[in-house]
């Protein structure tokens, strides 16, 4: 197949819209199984269960009557792997090995669901049969997660069933500058953090002299938690490539570089074959679709360091040298890649431009707030009940996320905080939690959009910890080029010990404020202006915690361990000895105290011994004698 | 180029389109310190943080050391948010220093310090932990203390303009970040060329010549007989180690300077350079005559020879078997001069002062022993020169001029003198082979055609009907070019020259430091002009010398009369040339 201009690929899509549609309904009697093949799912086996379910239906010989494939990720993390089976939609959850033979002989031979398999919801208790019905999805948009967990991302058939490259062959029949001016019309902004609108980025480079040009993909997420744009590569590397090759044709490049971090294999394997894929049927390489327009993309693998996220570094990396950022101006936009104009777009963006080409700027547009449109992908993780990456309109409130999405705090805690835009970002608390999120109301908040990460906090959360682990972060992700980060954030972390230590005067709390200002000042790149976030947004809404570690030599959160410590209650204490058998340094002694109605006497723990470990109060769950004071 | 109008401190100036604030601000007649942002650009990262200024159109504070100026734009340097910013920079790179700033031999010369003093950076502002760190004294000429490292970068950049290798770059990420040759090798296990280059950028402590003043006592104090040679460059840039303005040729000062120091004899390289000249010219006609590996390369410049040894092992037959003009002093010095004095030679000190750090290797190689001596004993830069001076209370400015010790050895010619910049040896080499050849003298004794600073100058000359290509390449990002030619069998030359600093050895790895910030009083362009005028006082030298070609020196022409025979003989071959070994980049570790 070799798909020469626009009618042929119509058609082409036609048909393959036709089989994609038939395999979800059924067509000619027909089942379809697929499980999620993200690296999540991967990882807890969905790879092995696959294999089993085939084994089983070969050893029953279903093969002909029922297809079976990995799809992206669900999204719903803490629920996977997933099975689901077409046509009937059912979604299995939490499905095991064990599972399989279950699956197919009571659902697929016995036509019966295996209730047992089936999503609870936690507030009603009620089984969930379908994907669309679970509170977690019922909020969810999914534009840029459009394909994942539905088609099959290593068969190119099933994407342009799904309508991929229908935006590039709109693109290509259009002028370039109205590609542009059609991705400035729908509002997007940068996905990667920075939200500077997309199709700005594209006019300044259009507007450069007609030369080498690049299109680059930032595939460098490095947030903590963030996997949104590895979810995106594995379900759907055809959209990313084709919003690739749109960016390209709208600024006149002719190629373009992924940049991937090598821990992510399955995304890069699948980014690889698809480039591969496209090319074989002609929508990548020269003159596609009979057009004038040459574009190849290629991969570069990163190795991991955090600051490649930031665009010149990322530019320096691909070029081979040391991933440390240029000054700006001059932008990338002007001088990027080998010194040629280049453009540096999220995943997420460019997954989100083929969906703007194909239905039109207006219809994003209808998503999202006055000045951020469409939707954005969220990792929402922590003090959750419903872990996973969700993909919400531009608009929704931080309470509908944490609530109705991710089905609130688990075990009745008290939410404390939200913490968004990853190490850069900040801290948002009760007080904001019916803000509307976009990039501008989080930044007025004090936080910011981010990448996309969304880890939420609960009363057991100490904040100056919270800082103290992203300041640890970011102190071992600095690339060491400028001053302020370099050594500004390792002062930083080193007055963060100190307060976590107990030894920090109000006097160290105010440098503390005033170097977190000078780095902000004073660095180079984004990482290093946003470096001191952490710690003052934590500052901004828990200035009393901190206090509280200084002056009061406390943790109200009972964190820090130098600030806290373990006790027994002796009249708790049924005294029998399990806390003392499992202490690793001896803290645990017995005393002559037998609480009335006990036959033992109670234990009590060191202090000058005890290492705060923590072994003795999990180990004293039945009698919950021992507490943190 | 166009003006555009900006504003300094609330007041209009027109300035240059392109340029950076800190350009703009310094033709403007303002000082904004800056670590990292080092002649033109040649290092300008933006990322010691210390130029930070406010700048209209911008988001916060700037780089003024990579950020352009535009149309209207209002710099305010002296605001207290950027007076306090670039101050916290400071203070933050002191935080992690070694501060043994009393014992540093940086001390008087320290950029760090400047602008600690000049930003008002305060004792102690923020402790903490520091980097770990490396120091690498492996080498016998180059020190790199990680401890006294604020990475700036200059040294990286330095090291790659100069050689196009850049063997030294950043390792580790964060605070663990130092700069150091690849998996933070010694010098010695790497490819560096020992050239110095990377000291001679250095703002701080961190990257030194490796001090062999202590060497020098020891053999005073063991009652040597201890003698000294001067490299021509060296007189030509001393005086500046004494706040003479750069240029200024110090030759009888010097030579005064090092009488009163102790020294039994004080002689000048460029008698051996007369000799070394004799010898080369000698070899190329014979290489050319009897169809030898050419074009022949000059040999006197030790980092080249470590260059050719690790990346053109290959190419070693093309090197000019010739010692190094202090070597062969050196040589002669034990086992000539020292006879005719009555000294022993097992007794007799050498000490070269060199342009040079790359020397101090070169003087260890075991093919540099005549006779199981070492040829040179102890080689000094012009740096440890100047401090050795002042060590010893001598107020070199007030001393007289005296004259070189030539009783035996020691004449010399112009043709020596002009070693000490690129183009200086072929110059020199020309002269003599014209006479070789021809029995007569070349009507004009200047070869202008290899001489100025052109990274590769090549010329064609008629001797005697014999046409010689020639060429001269200074830097090793140069040499590269001319040996990748000969390695590919396309080299059309006969004879190149090669020097391993840019510019010759008046621009060594010895020298002393050329910093605008301690040079008020020289011009604004001096970073531009210093080589230049370093080259200037050896070539007005040259023109001064009555006798002006090698092959007219009458203390060489006794030398192969009563000693040697003639050029190249078996005798001349024992004292003066040497062999070389090809070496890899990376020498497995142990």
């Amino acid at each position: 197949m070799f798909i020469k201009n626009f009618d042929e690929l119509a058609k082409i899509q036609a048909s393959c819209t036709t089989a994609l549609s038939g395999k979800f309904s059924g067509e000619g009697n027909k089942r379809a199984i697929v499980l999620c093949g993200g690296t999540g799912c991967l990882s807890s086996n969905s790879a092995d269960i696959k294999a089993k379910i085939e084994a089983k239906l070969e050893e029953k010989g279903l093969t002909d009557r029922v297809s079976v494939n990995l799809v992206g990720c669900f999204g719903f993390c803490s629920q996977g792997p997933f099975v689901k089976i077409y046509p009937e939609d059912t979604l299995y959850r939490l499905v095991t090995l064990d599972d399989v033979d279950e699956i197919i002989e009571k659902d697929i031979i016995g036509g019966e669901v295996v209730e047992r398999l089936l999503y609870v919801d936690p507030s009603t208790l009620e089984k969930v049969t379908k994907q669309e019905d679970i509170n977690f999805y019922k909020k969810q948009v999914r534009i840029s997660l459009d394909g994942c967990g539905v088609i099959n991302p290593e068969d190119i058939n099933e994407a342009l069933g799904a309508g991929a490259f229908a935006g590039l062959a709109k693109a290509l029949q259009m002028d370039r500058a109205d590609v542009i001016k059609e991705v400035l019309d729908s509002g997007l902004r940068g996905r990667g953090g920075g939200g500077f609108p997309t199709g700005r980025k594209w006019q300044f480079a259009y507007a450069q002299p007609d030369g080498e040009k690049y299109v680059v993909c930032n595939g460098d997420e490095g947030d903590p938690g963030a996997f949104m744009d590895r979810s995106i590569l594995e379900g759907n590397p055809l959209a990313v490539i084709e919003g690739m090759a749109i960016a390209g044709y709208a600024i006149g490049a002719q190629n373009g570089y992924f940049y991937v971090r090598a821990e992510y294999p399955i995304a890069v394997n699948r980014l690889r074959l698809a480039i591969k894929q496209a090319e074989e049927v002609g929508l990548l390489g020269d003159n596609i679709l009979g057009t004038d327009f040459s574009f190849r993309a290629h991969i570069r693998l990163g190795a991991g360091a955090f600051v490649c996220g930031e665009e010149t570094a990322l530019l320096n990396s691909i070029e081979g040298q040391r991933g440390m950022p240029r000054p700006r101006p001059p932008f990338p936009a002007v001088k990027g890649l080998w010194e040629c104009p280049t453009i540096v777009n999220n995943v997420e963006s460019l997954a989100c431009v083929p969906y703007i080409l194909r239905n039109g700027a207006e219809k994003f547009a209808q998503y999202g707030t006055e000045k951020s449109k469409g939707t954005k992908v969220f990792a929402l993780g922590g003090k959750v009940n419903n872990v996973g990456l969700v993909e919400i309109p531009m608009g929704t409130t931080l309470r509908e996320l944490i609530y109705d999405i991710g089905g609130g705090i688990p075990d009745g805690k008290k939410f404390k905080a939200i913490q968004t835009g990853g190490p850069s970002g900040g801290c948002l608390t009760e007080k904001d939690l019916d803000v509307a999120i976009d990039f501008d109301s989080l930044v007025a908040k004090g936080s910011m959009m981010g990448s996309g990460g969304a880890i939420v906090m609960d009363e057991d959360n100490c904040m100056v910890d919270v800082a103290k682990f992203y300041m640890e972060f970011i102190c071992d992700e600095s690339c060491g080029k400028c001053t302020p980060c370099r050594v500004g954030t390792k002062r930083l972390l080193e007055y963060l010990e100190k307060i976590c230590d107990g030894k920090a005067t109000m006097q160290d709390l105010e440098e503390l404020e005033a170097l977190a200002e000078t780095i902000k000042a004073g660095s180079l790149c984004a990482l290093g202006q946003t470096a001191a976030n952490p710690v003052l947004s934590t500052l901004k809404s828990f200035r009393d915690e901190y206090i509280a570690h200084i002056v009061d030599k406390k943790c109200p959160a009972k964190v820090c361990k130098n600030l806290m410590s373990y006790a027994i209650d002796p009249d708790k204490c049924v005294g029998c000895g399990l806390c003392e058998r499992q202490c690793p340094v001896s803290a645990i002694i017995k005393t002559d105290y037998v609480a009335p109605g006990h036959k033992l006497p109670s234990r009590k723990i060191l202090d000058d011994k005890c290492i705060k470990c923590g072994l003795c109060m999990s180990s004293c769950k039945k009698f919950n004698a021992i507490e943190k004071k | 180029m166009a003006k555009i109008n900006i504003k300094i401190e609330g007041v209009p100036y027109q300035v240059e389109e392109g340029l950076t604030i800190l350009e703009a601000a310094k033709a403007c007649g303002y000082e904004i310190p800056t670590l990292c942002a080092f002649n033109h650009g040649e290092c300008n990262k933006g990322s010691c943080r210390v130029c930070l200024v406010e700048a209209t159109g911008a988001r916060g504070l700037v780089a003024s050391c990579v950020y352009p100026i535009n149309e209207g734009m209002e710099i305010t340097i002296s605001s207290p948010k950027a007076a306090a910013a670039r101050r916290a920079s400071v203070e933050l790179l002191l935080s992690n220093h070694s501060m043994l700033c009393q014992t540093c031999d940086k001390n008087e010369k320290c950029e760090l310090l400047h602008v600690a003093r000049i930003t008002g950076a305060r004792d102690g502002m923020f402790q903490g932990t520091q980097t770990p760190v490396t120091v690498d004294e492996i080498s016998p000429s180059i020190v790199r203390d990680t401890s006294k490292c604020v990475l700036c970068g200059r040294c990286v950049a330095r090291c790659a303009n100069a050689h196009g290798n850049g063997v030294i770059g950043f390792q580790n990420r964060g605070f663990r970040t130092i700069i150091g040759p690849a998996e933070n090798r010694a010098f010695t296990d790497s490819p560096c060329i020992l050239c110095g280059q990377c000291v001679n950028v250095c703002p701080t402590g961190a990257l030194m010549e490796k001090s062999e003043i202590s060497k020098v006592d020891e053999a005073f104090a063991a009652g040597k007989y201890v003698v000294v040679q001067t490299a021509p460059a060296v007189r030509a840039a001393l005086g500046e180690e004494f706040g003479m303005k750069i240029g200024t040729p110090v030759t009888g000062k010097m030579v005064a300077a090092l009488r009163r120091l102790g020294f039994k004899k004080v002689f000048d390289t460029n008698y051996a350079a007369d000799l070394t000249i004799m010898e080369e010219a000698t070899e190329l006609l014979s290489r050319i005559k009897n169809g030898g590996a050419l074009p022949m390369l000059t040999s006197c410049s030790p980092g080249w020879v470590n260059y050719a040894e690790v990346y053109y092992g290959d190419c070693l037959d093309h090197i000019s078997s010739c010692k190094s003009p202090h070597e062969m002093q050196g040589a002669i010095l034990k086992h000539y001069y020292a006879a005719k004095i009555g000294v022993n030679p097992e007794d007799m000190f050498v000490v070269s002062i060199m342009p040079c750090t790359a020397k101090k290797f070169e003087k260890e190689r075991d093919a540099l022993k005549t006779k199981g001596l070492a040829d040179v004993d102890a080689v000094l830069t012009t740096r440890e020169l100047g401090k050795l001076i002042k060590r010893s209370g001598i107020n070199f400015t007030k001393l007289p001029d005296e004259e070189f010790d030539s009783d035996i050895i020691g004449e010399y010619t112009g043709a020596g003198v002009i070693f000490g910049v690129t183009g200086g040896v072929m110059e020199a080499a020309l002269r003599t082979a014209y006479y070789v050849l021809t029995g007569e003298e070349h009507a004009e004794i200047k070869f202008e055609q290899v001489r100025g600073f052109d990274g590769i100058k090549e010329a064609s000359f008629n001797l005697a009907g014999m046409e010689v290509n020639v060429a001269v390449a200074h830097g090793m990002k140069n040499a590269k070019v001319l040996m990748d030619e000969i390695r590919a069998g396309t080299s059309k030359y006969h004879f190149i020259e090669v020097m391993g600093c840019p510019g010759g050895c008046i621009n060594g790895g010895g020298q002393p430091y050329v910093r605008e910030c301690f040079l008020p009083n020289e011009d604004a362009d001096i970073m531009d002009t210093y080589k230049e005028k370093r080259a200037q006082a050896l070539y007005s030298e040259d023109e001064r010398q009555t006798l002006r070609q090698s092959h007219n020196n009458p203390q060489i022409k006794a030398l192969y009369d009563e000693f040697l025979g003639e050029p190249n003989s078996h005798l001349a071959h024992e004292l003066l040339h040497t062999h070389y070994g090809a070496r890899k980049p990376f020498p497995e570790k142990e």
